[in-house]
Parts: C-alpha cells; structure tokens; sequence
C-alpha cells in the first residue's frame, strides 16, 4: 500500500508513533547555551587586547533571530545577570545592553513585515557594534580612540560568526525538539 | 530599567558584586583550572613542533633560555643600581622574600574591553587584595579581588592600570599605563630632554610600595614627547605559572591610603 504522507510515522525530529516532546529540553536548551556560550570566553587567556566575540551574547541574538518568539522580551535580564558573573564588566552592563537590545529586536521586527538570512544578519551585525561599543563606554576604562580601534577585530569578528551561530542555533534546536519521551 | 539601576550601582562602587562573582568563578574553577593545563600543553605541543621544523626541538628551548637570560641580565643591572643607591643612602640589605603562592593564570575576560585574569589561588593559600603577581620574565599585574580559591587579577595593560617604572640602568623614573591595545604608555616624570631609546627595558622602581623594585615590565618600541610607548614582558596569555608576593612596603601602602586630614588629627 501506498503511503499518503511520508512523514507521517516519523520526521525530522524523530518518530511521531508513541513519542513526544520533552518539555525539560524544550524550556532548558535555549537558556543553557546562551549560559554556557556566556562562560566560554573565560577559559581563554587574552593579556592585550579583547578578542574572543562576546558568545553569550551572539547565543541569545542567534536564538532570539533564528526562533523568534521563543526566548521572553525579558530574557535578558536574568541571562544577562549570569553574564556579568563572567564578563569582567560592571554588574548590570549585560542586563541593561542585553534587555535593550531584545527590545530593539522586537521593535525591528514589528516594522518590517518580511524576514530573510541576510536581513537576519543585517540586524545582527549593527547591534552587535552597538553593543560592543556601548559595552566598552560602560566597561570603566578610560576610553580613547585606541580603544575603539582595538576592538575592531572582535567586532569583524563576532559580526561575521552569525552564519556558525545560526547554524548551531538550529542544530540544538532539532535536539530541543526531538520527540524522545515515551506517551504510554 | 532594572539593569541600568543596577550598572550605575556598580560604576559607582566596584566592589559591591564581588562576592557573587567570587562564587561564580569559583564555580567554573576546577574546569578553568583543566583547560590551564591544556593550554600549556597545547603551547608546548606546538612549541616543540616549531622547534622540530626549524633545527630539532632544542633550538626553540635554547631561544627561550637566550630570551630570559637577557631579561635577568637587565634585572640584574638594575639590581647591582639599586643595591649602590641603597648603600649609599641607608645602608640597608635588601632581603630576598618568597613568593606567597605559585597558581596558574586560569582565565581571563577575553571579551570584555577590561584587562582581569583570574588566578587559581585565593585567600585559602595566603592571596590577599594589592598583593604583586609576577611571571618568569616579569611583572603582570595585580591582585584585585580574592576569594576563597580563585583571585582576580588587574593586568598591566588594562587602562585603569598604572605602575611606577624606572629605566633598567639609569635612574629615570616614570609611569607605565595601560593603553588598552595591548601595549603601556611610559610617561616621564621630569620633562625635558627624553633619555629613552627603543629598547630600552623599564623595571619596577618600587615607588607606592607595592611591587619590590628592579622586576622588568616592558621594551620601548616607540618614543614619544613624554616618554614612549612599550611592550610588556610578561604576556600572561604566554605564561605557565605565576606567583603571588606579599605586598613590598605594606606601611607605605597603608600610609598612602589614609587621608592627610587624618594624619594631621591625631
């Protein structure tokens, strides 16, 4: 007999036969990678000069982009919390920048009635030279046009790992997704 | 709203936060402390590969033994100076003191345009806040914050860093700042004629009482109206291990803090 529908026993996210989500994946996952892409830049050893993307950061915009709707407008703020444990900056750079940029996200999204990957990167990309910008005038330095030009490598940087960050933002999504808690 | 409540907070007083970030970087400690050992590793690994690829992996530690007695010879100049001056003037032995802990640097803020790296001791093995950390080669900062296991480190070239420098074998002081691309600033104390010349090695001069006088901190590379622009010696992305020293004139540290109305009043 011929099928109707080939997925109709299983798809993409596993068998649809006596399987469900698992609501524990769904919630964590995207919380968890934006906390774990918040800790990774400590493990690196930079003397000179800031290097390392802010990968909390990138995690959360890549979530927020990739699968709107999913992280609350006030994400930011417990997220950003965790973030300023790491981070070296002032306590509540990351929750105020991180809230501030989610909003202007929302606002974004709310005027432009399409989307697309390279509006997605777009968006991306300016906000994240706003926020390192901004997060080096809130860092405490004394900031100076060197300071500024020093950070253009992490910028080139962080804007161009948008592809990667997407990419393994839907990859854990597929894992969030994955139907793996038994019905009976 | 919260958030910039909270930033204002705490560019208003640093250390509120520090015992929530003590605990949170205790937290990541141990796997910090792992991915230490893996650096290094990975260092050497590819350190001995160099070496291999150039003539056998002797060559690569020979330039490095080459490297660092060239280091010691300037510290020693700058010691055999200093040794002079004191005789003259006081007639004082200087005394040899061990280093309170030897840890690794375990990590760093490495996004953030701030200068910290985080140390894999804490108050627990005797670490306490202003204490001097150097490296091998040299001087690479400061203890800021400590907590029980782990201590946060200011570098050199963050720029709120400043440390009191002298030439390695002249007697012209200066201050070495944090320029926030990597490299210090070298501004003069007396202005005039600049006596500085690429490189020349800056040592500490032991000026503010924090750090002993005579461990090298950077090479001029460029010279400017009020000094020059150095590169520090001591890259912490490149050392194994460090050590923590006690503070060099714990009274003279004191003595500076306390205000001169205080002073005058008792």
């Amino acid at each position: 007999m011929e099928r109707v529908n080939p997925s109709a026993r299983r798809d993409a996210y596993g068998s649809r036969i006596n399987r469900v989500h698992s609501p524990v994946r769904a919630y964590s996952i995207p919380t968890l990678s934006v906390m774990a892409a918040s800790i990774l830049p400590f493990f690196f050893v930079s003397g000179g000069v800031a290097i390392i993307p802010p990968l909390g950061f990138l995690m959360l915009l890549g979530w927020r982009l990739v699968r709107p709707g999913l992280l609350p407008v006030w994400a930011g703020f417990p997220l950003g919390l965790f973030d300023d444990l790491f981070s070296g900056q002032p306590f509540g750079s990351a929750i105020f920048l991180w809230s501030a940029a989610v909003i202007a996200i929302e606002i974004t999204e709310t005027q432009l009635p399409r989307r697309s990957f390279a509006q997605d990167w777009t968006i991306f990309g300016l906000i994240i030279l706003a926020y390192i910008f901004s997060a080096a005038l809130l860092s405490g330095s004394d900031v100076s046009l060197l300071i500024i030009l020093a950070l253009g490598p992490q910028a080139l940087l962080s804007v161009l790992l948008f592809p990667i960050i997407a990419r393994m933002v839907a990859r854990l999504d597929r894992i969030r997704l994955k139907r793996v808690r038994r019905v009976h | 709203m919260l958030g910039a409540v909270l930033l204002g907070l705490s560019l208003w007083s640093p250390s509120n936060w520090q015992g929530p970030r003590g605990l949170a970087s205790e937290a990541v400690a141990p796997v910090a402390e792992a991915g230490a050992t893996a650096r290094t590793g990975g260092q050497g690994f590819f350190g001995s590969i160099a070496g291999y690829f150039r003539a056998g992996s002797q060559n690569a530690e020979l330039k490095e033994e080459v490297e660092l007695a060239r280091i010691r010879l300037q510290e020693a100049k700058a010691v055999e100076q200093e040794n002079q001056r004191l005789k003259v003037l006081l007639g004082l032995a200087e005394q040899e003191v061990g280093p309170v802990a030897v840890a690794r640097l375990v990590g760093s803020t490495a996004s953030s345009t701030r200068r910290f790296a985080y140390l894999g001791a804490g108050k627990n093995d005797g670490v306490a806040i202003g204490m001097p950390v150097r490296g091998p080669r040299g001087v690479v900062g400061r203890v800021l914050e400590t907590s029980a296991n782990i201590s946060r480190v200011l570098l050199l070239t963050d720029s709120q860093s400043v440390l009191p420098v002298r030439l390695a074998d002249e007697d012209v002081v200066a201050f070495a700042e944090g320029r926030g691309d990597g490299r210090l600033q070298i501004r003069l104390i007396n202005l005039g004629i600049n006596p500085l010349e690429p490189g020349d090695v800056m040592v500490t001069s032991g000026a503010g009482g924090y750090y002993r006088p005579g461990i090298a901190v950077a090479i001029l590379t460029e010279i400017t109206d009020d000094g020059g622009i150095a590169r520090i010696i001591s890259d912490p992305a490149a050392t194994d291990y460090v050590s923590v020293e006690p503070i060099w004139q714990p009274e003279a540290v004191a003595g500076a803090q306390q205000p001169v109305d205080q002073v005058l009043a008792e």
